[in-house]
Parts: C-alpha cells; structure tokens; sequence
C-alpha cells in the first residue's frame, strides 16, 4: 500500500499520542517521535509504530508523532488510523 | 557506602562534605544541641526602621559567602527573594547560599544568578519551575541540599545550617519589628516557616509593604527578634499566594482512589473520637478528607485536631465541630488566612513544633492519620517526591518525611499509572521518604500495606477492600504500561536529599 497525502490521528491530551503521516520521498519508513516518557519507553513505541506501518505492507512512510503517554492500543490504533486516512 | 534505604551514596561530596548516612527513621532521636545566637542589642534611641534595601544590606553587613534565608508564605507570589537577591547582585556580592525553604516558578531570575556565580549554594524543602530545572541541569557551584519542613528547623536550631541574614517577608510590620501574617494585602495567615529563622539568624530583617504604628496586634513574630525593618512598594502577588490546587478533584480515579483510602482509615480502628488528621492540598487527598468528613457525621465522631498546611476544607471541617483545633504552619488559601485570623482554635505552628525531630515533641508524633502524595513508590515502600521519572528535580519532601515518621497510619495516595509510568516500581528514581514509615499505598486498583505492620494486616483481614501485596501491585501497573527501559544516571551530583535528622537518604544526579 501506498501514502497518498498528510493525514493525522490523535490529541495532545495526557495518555494519547498525535501522529501525522505524510509520503516519504526518500523511500523507506521515517519515524520521528517524541515522547514524555521516551526514556522509559521510546524504543516500545517505535516498536509499535513501526510494526502497526508494517501490518499495512507499507514500505515507504514519513511518521511524525507527538506521545503524551499513550499504551500500546493507543499508539496502535492511532497510526492505524492515520494511515487509513492517507492512502 | 549503601545507607539504610539501600541507596548508593558516598562518604565525601565535593561542597557538601562528609556525609552521614540514613541509618533508619528512629535511630536518630535521642539527645540534641540547640545553636548560640549572637546578636545585636538595641536600646531605647536606636531605630529599626531602614530605608531601603540596600542599606539594610549594608548594616547586615553582607559581604561574599553569606546565608540568606527565606521562607515561602507568599507562594508564587513572593517578591520579596527576588527583590532581596537583585539588590545583592547588583552591589556585586558573589557566592551567596540561598536557604529558601521553598522554591517556586515565580523565583526565575534565581537561574541568572546561578550561573553568574552570585548564588552558588541552595537550601530548600521543595523546589519547582526553572530553578529546579536549573540545579537538575548542573548549573549550581554547591549540590542543593534538600530538607525536610521538620528538618530545616532542626538544621537551624542545631546551626547545622547557620543563617547569616534572615528576610521576612511582613504582611503587617509595625515599626519595632513585630510582624502578623493575617493583615494588609498580602495577607497569608501563619507564619510558621520563618520562626526558626527569626530566632537563629545573626539579622533579621522584617520586609513589609504594610509599615504600622506600633504596637501591632496580634503578634505572630516578635520585636525581640527582628533587627530592622524595610518598607516597600509590594511584598507580592495576593493571586500567587493562594494556591490553585484547594479543591476537591472531580476526576472519577482520584475519587475512587479517596473513597479507598477513607474505608482504609475507617477499618484501622483509628477513626473514633479524639481522631487527628493531616492531609496536604492536593485534589485526591482533599476527597479523602471529604470522605473521612462523611464518616464522621456518620458515626458522629469528634475528632481532636486537623494539621498542617490549612486548607478551606480543614477549616470547615473544624466550623462544623468535627475538630476541637487546627494547628496551622501555613494557609493554603484565603479562607484558611481569614480563620487563622479570627478563630481562636486555630492555632499557629512553628516549623519546629510541626516537624523537627530533635525538639521535646513535634505535632506530626500526634498525628493519628496522613494522607500522602506520590511521585513513585519502590516494592520497599520507598517514596519519591522529589524528582520526576525524567531525573528533573520537581518538588522535595515539604512535610511529607516528617508527618509519614509521626503519624500512626500514614497513606499514600497515588494513581497506578500516569502518564504510562508505572508509579509502583522496583526501584524509585530519589528517596525522599523511607519505606519503614510508609503504612499504606492507595490505588484506584488496589491496596498494599507495609508488610511491617502486621498488626494492621491483621486486622484487616476479613476486609472487603482490595489488597494485596506490593509486588502484585507492580505486576498490575507493569502489565497495563510494558516494563520501563532502565537507566543508569552516574552524572555529577546537583542535590543532597537529607531525611530529617540530618543524614543523607540520597543523592540527586545531573540530568544527562
């Protein structure tokens, strides 16, 4: 599948996570995340974020997230939607 | 060398000194020495009143390496640390220690001074906002030394921590020196925090922007101890010195978490007439107040006194018969200032008698039940207020050491989870509070007592409330949040956390 257009999922509320996904012009998948809790938890949510791009087959994708503490559901169903909404 | 609360620590930090180690809550409380003062006399022509600051200095005395002292009625709205510090810097005075016994956002142009060199040591209970970002950062000379309410008290008392210049910051000031805190526009109640200062400090200056003819009355501090007085425009912000955090919290898990924690004071048998209680002025545990309120309308319960710093909600618990007393080291909001005032039962603390542990007696050891905060609390009951998860110093023990160590049963009410941090985790990132004077941790899931108190265990078993033990507590937050990455701070000391007694609980590491 393929990133088509910039689209966003999610709030800056505490325990959710914003994520906006745009086309990736130099191939492959970009992640560019900050987080409250990034030095407990950054490589987690990468992890997340890059196996949710994953399930999708999508090989090249630019992800800008912003976490507030968001749980895994969270981030997943997040970017899910993002992605969604960019194909 | 590993101190009683199992932390690293070692014998010697560079602008500390030789450190004393933690050896447990009650080793240390045995006998005491109290510091000589020496101070100037006045006779019957001299006159106190000064006409500005830098004059005042000038008379102090100041000069390079000084103590300034400060105490925190104003909040984040004080003026008067700032207005005090500009007037050292610009007379070109370097390595000033700062003993403010609390730190707030308002105190920024601090961070300046820093890094100028004109301040180079802090001594503080709590400290939040850019200074703390500041001292986490490593730009202090001297590590800050982080006290307890009871401890700073029992510091100056001892001369442990000797006050060069003691600045009070005067709601009303007569012009002999005597100060109240419940009139004029910056009016804040209790004054309780500044008292060891005023008595142990080589000066005293009271600063007022409401001067009096004197005799003033009441009288919370003294002429005998106060050596001038400067008159200015403004002592503060009235907006900043009521604190925004006195109501009751609306969100369902903070609630739920009081409601626990009410069916835990009810259970432990402690609830009965003559029942004494203290609560800080955070939302959950103003709801456990509320609740325990309820209960004792209920059963119709006459408890004895409530303590601490005084909330709205305290005050119309006393209004209402459910305490014969209040004992009030600080007012968190107008209405407590306004009660403090005109109701007789309540009644002013010193830091001292609220929470030193090397005086004949402080009011915390009378205390039946605490409610407490948490920032992360360790399978050892260790709790840490002290610094955030990130390393970033944010606050420090206030009361919360000294009450947790005198009350009978002392609660700490804290979510599971914030923000996806676990709260209960195997190892906290500062020990501000030791786990042997932690009785209880409340949580919207569940319940663990100290297994210590096995007399409190006992009786409640049969309960219906939630409890278990503190590893399955973990097990619970650990398995909604994933396991937190580790890691390892070696970076220079900035922070020197001391329990009450003066020894040293832990140590607070640069932010890398």
């Amino acid at each position: 599948m393929e990133i088509k257009r910039i689209a966003k999922c999610g709030t800056f509320e505490s325990n959710d996570i914003y994520v906006i996904v745009e086309p990736n012009s130099d191939g492959g998948v970009e992640i560019n995340l900050e987080s409250i809790v990034m030095k407990q938890f950054g490589e987690q949510i990468k992890k997340t974020i890059d196996e949710t791009v994953k399930s999708f087959g999508i090989k090249s994708i630019k992800i800008t997230a912003k976490d507030r503490g968001a749980l895994d559901y969270t981030i997943k169903s997040r970017v899910e939607t993002a992605i969604k909404r960019a194909l | 060398m590993i101190n009683a609360a199992l932390r690293e620590i070692p014998e010697y930090i560079k602008g500390y000194g030789k450190v004393k180690p933690f050896e447990g809550a009650f080793k240390n409380i045995n006998k005491a020495q109290k510091a000589n003062v020496s101070l100037n006399c006045k006779s019957s022509n001299d006159d106190k009143v000064v006409s500005s600051i830098e004059e005042v200095l000038k008379k102090c005395g100041i000069r390079d390496g000084m103590t300034l002292s400060f105490h925190h009625h104003l909040r984040n709205g004080d003026y008067v640390l700032n207005m005090v510090m500009e007037e050292v810097a610009r007379l070109g005075i370097k390595d000033i220690k700062v003993a403010a016994s609390s730190i707030f956002p308002i105190h920024e142009p601090l961070v300046e001074l820093i890094k100028s060199g004109v301040v180079t040591g802090i001594y503080t209970n709590y400290m939040s906002g850019p200074v703390a970002q500041a001292v986490s950062l490593g730009y202090l000379k001297y590590p800050a030394i982080m006290h307890t309410h009871g401890g700073r008290a029992r510091a100056i008392e001892s001369g442990d921590l000797h006050i060069d210049i003691a600045f009070i910051a005067s709601p009303a000031c007569d012009t002999y020196g005597n100060i109240n805190g419940v009139e004029g526009r910056a009016a804040c109640g209790s004054l309780g925090y500044a008292i060891p200062d005023a008595m142990y400090a080589d000066r005293v200056v009271a600063i007022t922007d409401n001067l009096l003819p004197y005799p003033l009355c009441p009288i919370e501090i003294s002429q005998e101890y106060v050596d001038y007085i400067v008159a200015v425009e403004e002592i503060g912000d009235p907006k900043g010195i009521v604190s925004g955090t006195t109501k009751i919290t609306k969100d369902p898990v903070g609630l739920k978490i009081a409601k626990l924690a009410s069916s835990l004071i009810e259970e432990s048998g402690l609830l009965k007439d003559g029942f004494s209680f203290q609560t800080g002025a955070g939302g959950t545990t103003l709801a456990v107040a509320a609740y325990v309120k309820e209960i004792m309308k209920r059963k119709n319960i006459k408890g004895s006194f409530a303590a601490g710093g005084i909330t709205g909600y305290i005050v119309e618990m006393l209004e209402e018969g459910l305490f014969t007393s209040l004992f009030d080291v600080q007012c968190f909001d107008l209405k407590a200032v306004q009660s403090y005032r005109d109701n007789k039962n309540h009644q002013g603390m010193s830091a001292s008698m609220y929470g030193n542990p090397h005086n004949k007696g402080a009011v915390v050891n009378m205390l039946d039940v605490m409610i407490l905060g948490a920032t992360e609390v360790d399978t050892d009951f260790n709790v840490n207020v002290t610094t955030g998860s990130d390393g970033f110093i944010m606050g420090g023990s206030g009361g919360h050491s000294d009450t947790a160590a005198g009350a009978k049963l002392s609660i700490v009410t804290t979510q599971l989870i914030k923000g996806r941090l676990p709260i209960v985790a195997d190892r906290v990132t500062t020990v501000t509070t030791p786990g042997e004077t932690i009785d209880a941790i409340v949580t919207e899931r569940g319940i663990a007592i100290n297994p210590k108190r096995k007399d409190l265990i006992e009786k409640l078993k049969g309960s219906k409330l939630p409890i278990m033990s503190i590893e399955e507590l973990k097990n619970l937050a650990v398995k909604i949040t994933g396991i937190p990455q580790r890691y390892e701070n070696n970076g220079k000391i900035v922070g020197v956390v001391e329990y009450r007694d003066g020894t040293v609980i832990d140590v607070i590491r640069q932010v890398q």
